[in-house]
């Protein structure tokens, strides 16, 4: 009965754990239980930075990823900007994704114009997207006119009373990237961080930080967001909880459930390999 | 005329998750609609975001006959349909790969070699944890204090493993051995990372499918 039942479990059908794994996941969206993040180091870091910025600087910031990572990274855009603005700081906002221009416009006026009534090309600015990877982020370092001569709705950056002084990356105070590939964090330390004389902090995919992470360590990043956890971490920090929060449920909850199966399946694989020998 | 949209969303949803039971109807549906949908939308994208304000536009209401030049270049590439005239397209890849060649040493070399390198040469022992830990004797400052050691001897073990001139035995098996396991160490959190990733994208379907779209939570 005993070899029955184990013979069994070591071949499960590997339904029963995504279905397992499934209820995990959206069990808290339904009983919340609240659970808060503990802020780490890079993510606190990342968040005084901003702090520390002289007041009503311009902050630049580039959003390069598109719907597929939506999840994990737009809960961080909106947290990064509220705490830009919050602090009186001047968003200028751009893309080096082709699909993300329409994706971020939405949400960048949903945060600046409807959440906090900023005025457009006073208190902020939408770039809009531009192709050339790395050879728009070199551009923006010589001449931020020549990379963006118009802004995303078509208006001469020059008329804009935010962007009318700007010369280079040296009118911002900080390059803010959230990025989930190509191009993204990587080609921001290689291209802009160790030519140009502007501090770099990054939010990414979860699954890009290991990459990062060397980054952060060496003082090339100054400041690191790490998937949906840094969203709510940061939210944590700017005391407003969010999409960020209400995730953290799901994703601890998943997590436990996939540790389990592991150490289920390890348990049971070792049990019979011992009762076969 | 929303609540159509979120729910084609919806069902499109649940389609793409029904494979997770087995492979159906619903599933391969909602394949190709998403394929058909991707490829329309990112040609649309890029003629609009790429092709018109970048090359037609400056050629055509600017006179900036310069980019004919990137225009003769990037038309080049479409003789690669052409049996007899294929070999032109070479031309233009040229152009492409040796300029982001050159843009790849630059960004490697300056960005990742020469920092990397700097940011690993660290002191094995800093005063300053062993200070910390003296001030406040927690666990967490006690191990602060082999942070550097353990990065050192990581390092070193590692780059070992890759060090093939020599015949990893004796000794040495124990170094590459310590490298190989660090390595795993290292994979097994990377692999974590992508779970994480995963989870997230899940949670924000299931939050659409019941919150946004079925409104039941």
């Amino acid at each position: 009965m005993a070899r029955s039942i184990l013979d069994k479990l070591e071949s499960l059908d590997r339904r029963w754990i995504f279905l397992a794994i499934g209820l995990a996941v959206a069990f808290p969206i339904f009983i919340r239980f609240g659970l808060e993040p503990n802020v780490s180091p890079p993510v606190k870091a990342f968040y005084d930075t901003i702090e520390k910025l002289p007041p009503h600087s311009r902050v630049l910031c580039s959003f390069d990823f598109d719907p597929g990572a939506k999840a994990e990274l737009l809960p961080m855009c909106v947290a990064v900007l509220r705490h830009i603005i919050e602090k009186g700081h001047k968003p200028v906002i751009f893309t080096l994704w082709s699909l993300a221009p329409s994706m971020v416009e939405e949400q960048c006026n949903a945060v600046c114009k409807r959440e906090y009534g900023l005025k457009y090309g006073v208190d902020y600015v939408y770039l809009g997207f531009k192709e050339g990877r790395e050879a728009v982020m070199v551009s923006m370092g010589r001449s931020m006119r020549d990379a963006f001569p118009n802004d995303f709705y078509g208006t001469p950056i020059a008329e804009l009373p935010l962007m009318s002084d700007v010369e280079n990356y040296s009118s911002f105070a900080v390059l803010v990237n959230i990025s989930s590939g190509y191009p993204g964090t990587k080609e921001y330390v290689q291209y802009v961080e160790a030519r140009f004389d502007i501090p770099l902090i990054s939010g990414a995919s979860a699954v890009s930080v290991p990459e990062y992470a060397a980054y952060y360590q060496s003082g090339q990043l100054e400041g690191l967001l790490t998937g949906m956890t840094g969203a709510a971490e940061y939210e944590k920090l700017i005391r407003r909880p969010d999409f960020g929060h209400i995730a953290m449920d799901g994703q601890t909850i998943g997590h436990l459930v996939i540790i389990a199966f592991i150490l289920f399946g390890n348990l049971i694989y070792i049990i019979n390999r011992r009762r076969k020998a | 005329m929303e609540l159509f949209w979120t729910s084609i969303a919806g069902i499109l949803t649940l389609s793409v998750l029904s494979f997770l039971y087995a492979d159906n109807p619903f599933y391969k549906a909602a394949e190709h609609i998403f394929i058909g949908i991707a490829a329309g939308y990112v040609f649309c994208a890029q003629f609009h975001n790429v092709f018109i304000p970048n090359l037609w536009t400056p050629l055509t209401q600017h006179g900036e006959l310069i980019m004919l030049i990137p225009f003769a270049l990037g038309s080049a590439l479409f003789t690669r349909f052409f049996k007899g005239i294929g070999w032109i397209s070479r031309w233009p890849m040229s152009v492409i790969i040796g300029t982001y060649a050159g843009l790849a040493v630059i960004g490697f070399a300056s960005g990742d070699l020469v920092l990397q390198v700097q940011a690993s040469l660290i002191p094995v022992f800093v005063p300053a944890t062993i200070d910390a830990f003296t001030t406040n004797m927690t666990f967490v400052n006690f191990l602060n204090i082999f942070t550097n050691l353990l990065f050192t001897v990581g390092l070193i073990t590692v780059l070992f493993y890759f060090f093939f001139s020599l015949e990893h035995k004796g000794g040495l098996k124990h170094v590459a051995l310590a490298g190989t396991t660090l390595l795993m160490i290292g994979f097994g959190a990377g692999y974590g990372y992508t779970v994480m990733t995963r989870i997230a994208l899940l949670f924000d379907r299931f939050y659409f499918l019941f919150v946004e779209w079925l409104k039941i939570a």
